[in-house]
């Protein structure tokens, strides 16, 4: 049994090395070393931890059998999951740091003594307070996570459920929610806690639904910035530094990261989180578009264009994802090396459905990360390049965006693809992206149309080359 | 008068939003899926409230309904502490070999 003082040490030393394993994610060569300080980090807290209870009868062995049956489960996973599955992993674990949060909420708040709260019925009203919080937050994490990773599975549509006076809704249960956590603090009755964990759950379900597939990188990030808060409000109530620390760096990232992908799509926070993007902008751009002449061409043309170009820049998109195209396209960039033409990706911020997605699947097919672009770093090389091959991306290729103040997306940051010598476009069809809007650059001189599966499509460039 | 160890903790929690703010800025673009598995992963820290609980032994027996509630957190947390380094692992490797190839 150690001291509570060496303790709470041994939880400021894990504090310290789950910084340094977000710090080392600031290149890929530090990367692996940082997310060995988070392991050591973790395993010292679980560890300390143990040895501070010091209790190794039946319940220490229950606890290690839990811990290799809930590993093994976790780390199945991991080896198994494909990598174009990765935002519904995420979004899937989020769901689980939320409901683990609602669980040792609960616990504290039926079992106070054990935490040094006071006794039930009689517990601090500081801790009440957290530990509603703790809960509250947990039990939005984990209904609004379950329901995003139905949303990226496919198993619920991805467009946004609307209904009227939904956000009224959503604002009374929030009131609600603070009227009961003070009710609780003042009677100390248990159906109240009860109450603010089953209304929270209601909520989480609400605040998700009315947000679109593809506003999907903003809702994890935000996810992942409310099982933070989760996890820092438990922090509180048992008095733990480790749980603090941790809840506050993965509050601010999740945070961090939901300012960028908004940034990205050009709008607010509360326009995303309000939802319904797209259902109302449909009609605004049904103007006779389709007698406008497209050009569209086959996989030789596309072949024959890139080989004798000199420069050829890639933009990939979530369509690459769902056809599964990044190692056909790797094969073909490969090809092209081999004639001598230089290829470079560029990334849009929010391309995927999560932040970096397409960096990953890049990276898994074996892309070596430095010929991979962010937006302002490849922007301006546009107009010196000969091909763009843009394969699953749509909206965020679209000049409008910066032309039409009147479309949706106008003023959103968008990758300059018209100004390269020509484009190639692999779609399946000429029909609108998310945003609900005509893409200017089908009709553009300059480009040329692969009407195909992204993935069928590359591999008969590859035949063709 | 003695300050209150809740400012103590409100201070370490304000300093580390401070802290992770600008640690995250400087998370390179590219990796920040691995940054969401990995914050996943360390946010199931949790586990530690978890196994406090769990094994409580306050009401004698280790099958109260407050230490099977902390036995279901740990499963839930383990499973993330796992998967989320796991498959950061994972990720993170990728990364690696483009670095190989290079050479």
């Amino acid at each position: 049994m150690i001291s509570s003082n060496l303790l709470a040490i041994f939880y400021l030393i894990s504090g310290v090395l789950f910084i340094l394993a977000l710090r080392g994610l600031s290149s890929p060569e530090s990367s692996r070393q940082g997310n060995l300080f988070g392991i050591i980090g973790m395993a010292l807290a679980i560890g300390m931890t143990i040895f501070s209870v010091g209790n190794f009868s039946t319940g220490f062995l229950y606890l290690i059998i839990l811990l290799l049956i809930g590993g093994s489960i976790g780390g199945f996973i991991a080896f198994k999951i494909p990598m174009t599955a990765m935002p519904e992993l995420v979004a899937g674990f989020h769901s689980l740091v939320g409901l683990a949060a609602v669980f040792v909420a609960i616990s504290a708040f039926l079992n106070p003594e054990v935490f040094n709260l006071g006794s039930p019925g009689n517990i601090k009203i500081a801790s009440l307070i957290e530990m509603s919080l703790g809960a509250a937050i947990g039990a939005i994490t984990f209904t609004g996570s379950v329901i995003a990773f139905l949303k990226l599975r496919g198993i619920m549509s991805g467009s946004p459920i609307i209904f009227f006076g939904q956000h009224y809704i959503n604002l009374t249960l929030g009131l609600l929610l603070a009227g009961l956590v003070f009710y609780l603090c003042k009677t100390q009755v248990d159906t109240w806690f009860w109450t603010i964990i089953l209304i929270s759950f209601l909520l989480g379900v609400l605040l998700i639904i009315p947000i679109g597939g593809a506003d999907m990188p903003v809702v994890i990030s935000m996810l992942n910035s409310y099982s933070g808060w989760a996890a820092a409000g438990i922090g509180f109530t048992l008095e733990n530094t480790a749980l603090i620390i941790t809840g506050a760096l993965v509050g601010s990232s999740g945070a961090i990261l939901s300012y960028i992908m908004c940034k990205g799509m050009n709008r607010s926070f509360f326009n995303v989180i309000l939802g319904g993007w797209g259902a109302t902008d449909k009609i605004s751009s049904d103007k006779s578009k389709e007698q406008k002449p497209v050009k569209s061409g086959n996989a030789d043309d596309a072949a024959f264009l890139m080989k004798n170009a000199s420069s050829v820049i890639i933009v990939p998109g979530y369509g690459m994802a769902v056809a599964q195209a990044q190692h056909a396209l790797r094969e073909m960039v490969d090809a092209l090396k081999k004639n001598g033409v230089k290829v470079t990706y560029a990334i849009h911020p929010v391309a995927g459905r999560m932040p970096g997605h397409m960096n990953v699947l890049l990276a898994e097919a074996n892309v070596p990360y430095d010929e991979v672009f962010e937006l302002e770093e490849i922007n301006n090389d546009f107009a010196n390049c000969d091909v763009a091959y843009v394969i699953g991306a749509n909206d965020v290729t679209n000049p409008v965006a910066k032309t039409d103040p009147q479309s949706p997306i106008y003023g959103m940051p968008v990758l300059d693809v018209e100004k390269c010598k020509s484009v190639l476009f692999v779609k399946r069809s000429l029909s609108p992206g998310y945003a609900g809007i005509d893409n200017d650059l089908f009709y553009r001189d300059n480009t040329l149309m692969l009407f195909a599966d992204a993935k069928k499509m590359t591999e008969d460039i590859i035949k063709s080359l | 008068m003695e300050i209150d160890p809740f400012i103590f903790r409100l201070s370490i929690f304000i300093l580390s939003i401070f802290i992770g703010y600008y640690v995250v800025w400087s998370v390179t673009p590219s990796l920040h899926t691995p940054l969401m598995s990995v914050t996943n992963a360390i946010s199931s820290v949790i586990i530690v409230g978890a196994i406090i609980a769990a094994l409580a032994e306050g009401t004698g027996s280790i099958f109260d309904t407050a230490n099977i509630f902390g036995f279901l957190a740990i499963i839930l947390a383990a499973v993330n502490i796992f998967g989320g380094f796991l498959v950061t692992q994972r990720m993170l490797a990728m990364y690696k070999k483009k670095k190989k190839d290079k050479k």
